[in-house]
């Protein structure tokens, strides 16, 4: 937690003023955001307040929703992801997605995770793919539970399996960023504890986003944490940040002070 | 302190009252399932009517006379006679060049002796058919039907039969019921669904991807989507008219295949027939092609997305795949409307008459719904037992090519 804020090597994605807009609707404010790399980094804030939406900016996740528009940077090894020249395929295999709800293909273990590596022009031979989905499965610690049956539908699997299959499927295309929309949400509290000490495992090697509603899981399992709230025009807004020791035990702001002691109206 | 029962006015019934309501809630339950369960019998009903329908006319007994009469031909009952006999018995009372080509079409001593047999009943005895009967009045009315013969035909020969056998399934259109069969419609509506559904299946699903994928939310792809969900309810003559215009006249190089160096004269061919009916389904299978594509849940696009995958990566890998049972659900309903059309068919001038099979895509042909057609609007009681095997005929073809789709469905659903 005593990384300099000024050295901007420590940052994977910085993002500089950022407004985006469904239509016409301002979805967020002016937000300014710095991801620490090898850290993990928590969205925090209420219903609504828009730190899903900021996350799927990140990775131009919301070009896919009709309308949707971004003003603003976000600078990836000092590239703005935004620029003209810039193609979202790209962008989406270097800084890759966990979703909400486990949503494996209807398709084999295996083929899942080779999937990624498939479609993104993987020359490999066939034995190297084995040794790749065996990599995955192992940093998403799922391979324990999985090597003998590698063949049979991801679908089988349990939640919290199918979200560590999403992870190890995530982690096969070798991105840099690791966002994480609520990856728990639908598990139950013992796979919610193996997803979060996945992510510190992989912290060492990834740099992690992750939106959370749960308060307690952003205290234990992240290293920054930015509260968001909505503005009175109903646009989110980033209302501190910064490591998180110090906004769950000091915080600056009332209203983060507020949001995190419960006592949000 | 107020207690709930005592002071506050609750809106709800309560005691006596709330128990006569959920008895009066469960009451009217209890008739709407009563209305559903009569919706279903009638439907019931309807299917069994018109199954016994088609049965009724499909078996009975018919009473048959010989032209000529069997003891005139040889000494001994033609039951007994041996081949050779048989064949003497052909050569003597047949004119010698029809014998001729008899003989050339296969020399009768290639001939079994059954098939010689055959051949002394239908080309020197000429068996007419003098009366049929429905398969209810043969199992009922026995006794009336045998009285009637005696009376009114006493050198007739009284058997039960079914109309549909093997040898209607495998021999040619022909003017006497008695010796005609639906081998050229069953192969021209073979052939005819083939080729729609070559032609229809890459187009339906192709403007499906590319209305449900691709087309922007903007008015002109708004009216386009409008036209087609109208064109879905569109008469079928119309697509026949529009057929004839089109594939059978202005394309008429194209469809009589004399561009494929295979003219068949005019474009009143499969091919014409085939492309009209894939007209006619077309907005069918677009329109259900669209509805399974929006089937496919969001997550997974976004998780293909969310690999790096292009927006044809995501349709090719998981859309499509995912679409397909629901694709091919359509093509099923669509391809059954296109094998029961008879109207547009009639327009595009498929043959009523025609002996020889279809050969190819630019071939004349016959469909089983105009044969049907044809046979049922013929005075003769026989032709209306004939019509009702083609129908069994045809059930049987619409009822394999759906078992067929939903063989193919079900395994493109259990992937993964």
């Amino acid at each position: 937690m005593t990384e300099k804020q000024t050295d901007t090597a420590n940052y994977s994605l910085t993002v500089r003023n950022m407004n985006v807009y469904y239509g016409t609707f301002r979805a967020i404010n002016n937000v300014s955001l710095n991801i620490e790399r090898n850290k993990i980094t928590a969205l925090i804030g209420p219903s609504g307040c828009g730190k899903s939406t900021v996350l799927r900016s990140l990775n131009r996740m919301n070009d896919l929703v009709n309308g949707a528009r971004v003003e603003g940077e976000v600078l990836f090894h000092e590239q703005n992801l935004y620029a003209n020249d810039v193609d979202a395929v790209e962008v989406r295999r270097r800084i890759g997605m966990v979703f909400q709800k486990p949503n494996p293909f209807p398709k084999s273990i295996y083929d899942n995770i080779a999937f990624g590596p498939r479609i993104n022009g993987w020359k490999g031979t066939k034995s190297e793919m084995d040794d790749l989905v065996e990599r995955c499965l192992r940093q998403s610690a799922l391979w324990d539970d999985v090597k003998d049956k590698l063949k049979e539908s991801g679908l089988a699997l349990s939640g919290g399996q199918q979200q560590r299959l999403c992870i190890a499927r995530a982690l096969a295309v070798e991105p840099e960023v690791i966002l994480m929309d609520e990856p728990c949400s639908a598990l139950d509290p013992i796979s919610t504890l193996k997803i979060e000490e996945l992510m510190m495992e992989l912290r060492q090697r990834y740099t992690i986003a992750i939106v959370t509603h749960n308060m307690q899981q952003a205290a234990r399992a992240s290293d920054y944490t930015a509260f968001f709230l909505m503005n009175d025009q109903r646009a989110g807004e980033l209302v501190e940040y910064g490591p998180t020791g110090d906004l769950f035990t000091n915080p600056k702001d009332k209203r983060t002070e507020d949001y995190i002691t419960g006592r949000f109206g | 302190m107020t207690t709930l029962n005592d002071e506050i006015k609750s809106g709800l019934p309560q005691g006596e009252a709330a128990r006569r309501n959920v008895a009066s809630r469960r009451r009217t339950g209890a008739i709407w399932r009563t209305i559903f369960l009569s919706a279903t019998i009638i439907g019931l009903i309807a299917l069994s009517l018109l199954i016994y329908n088609v049965v009724n006319e499909v078996f009975g007994y018919v009473a048959t006379e010989y032209a000529v009469d069997p003891a005139t031909l040889s000494d001994k009952p033609i039951d007994e006679l041996n081949k050779d006999e048989l064949v003497a018995v052909l050569q003597d009372n047949m004119r010698a060049n029809a014998f001729r080509t008899l003989e050339r079409d296969k020399p009768m001593a290639d001939r079994s002796e059954s098939e010689v047999y055959d051949l002394v009943i239908e080309r020197v005895l000429k068996p007419q058919t003098l009366e049929t009967w429905t398969l209810r009045d043969s199992w009922f009315n026995k006794a009336a039907i045998d009285a009637q013969v005696a009376s009114e035909f006493p050198e007739a020969k009284l058997e039960f039969r079914s109309w549909l056998t093997a040898g209607f399934l495998t021999t040619p259109m022909s003017s006497d019921p008695l010796r005609a069969g639906v081998r050229t419609a069953l192969l021209g509506s073979l052939w005819m669904i083939a080729i729609t559904i070559l032609f229809a299946f890459p187009i339906g699903v192709g403007a499906a991807i590319y209305l449900e994928e691709y087309a922007t939310d903007n008015r002109f792809n708004r009216i386009i989507q409008t036209n087609i969900n109208n064109l879905a309810g569109v008469p079928s003559i119309i697509y026949g008219m529009l057929g004839l215009v089109i594939f059978v006249r202005t394309l008429e190089p194209l469809t009589s295949g004399r561009i494929f160096g295979a003219d068949s004269g005019n474009g009143r061919t499969i091919v014409a027939a085939s492309l009209t009916m894939m007209l006619l389904i077309l907005p069918i299978m677009i329109i259900n092609g669209q509805e399974a594509i929006r089937a496919v849940p969001l997550s997974l696009r976004q998780a293909s997305y969310g690999l790096g995958a292009t927006k044809w990566q995501t349709i090719w890998h998981h859309v499509l795949p995912n679409a397909l049972p629901g694709i091919f659900t359509g093509t099923i309903l669509a391809v059954s409307r296109a094998i029961g059309e008879t109207a547009p068919l009639i327009v595009v001038g498929a043959s009523t008459f025609i002996v020889t099979d279809p050969d190819g895509p630019f071939a004349k042909f016959t469909a089983l719904p105009i044969q049907i057609y044809n046979w049922t609007s013929r005075p003769q009681p026989e032709f209306a037992h004939i019509a009702a095997s083609a129908i069994v005929v045809l059930l049987v073809m619409l009822l394999s090519l759906n078992a067929i789709a939903v063989l193919l469905r079900n395994r493109f659903s259990k992937r993964g």
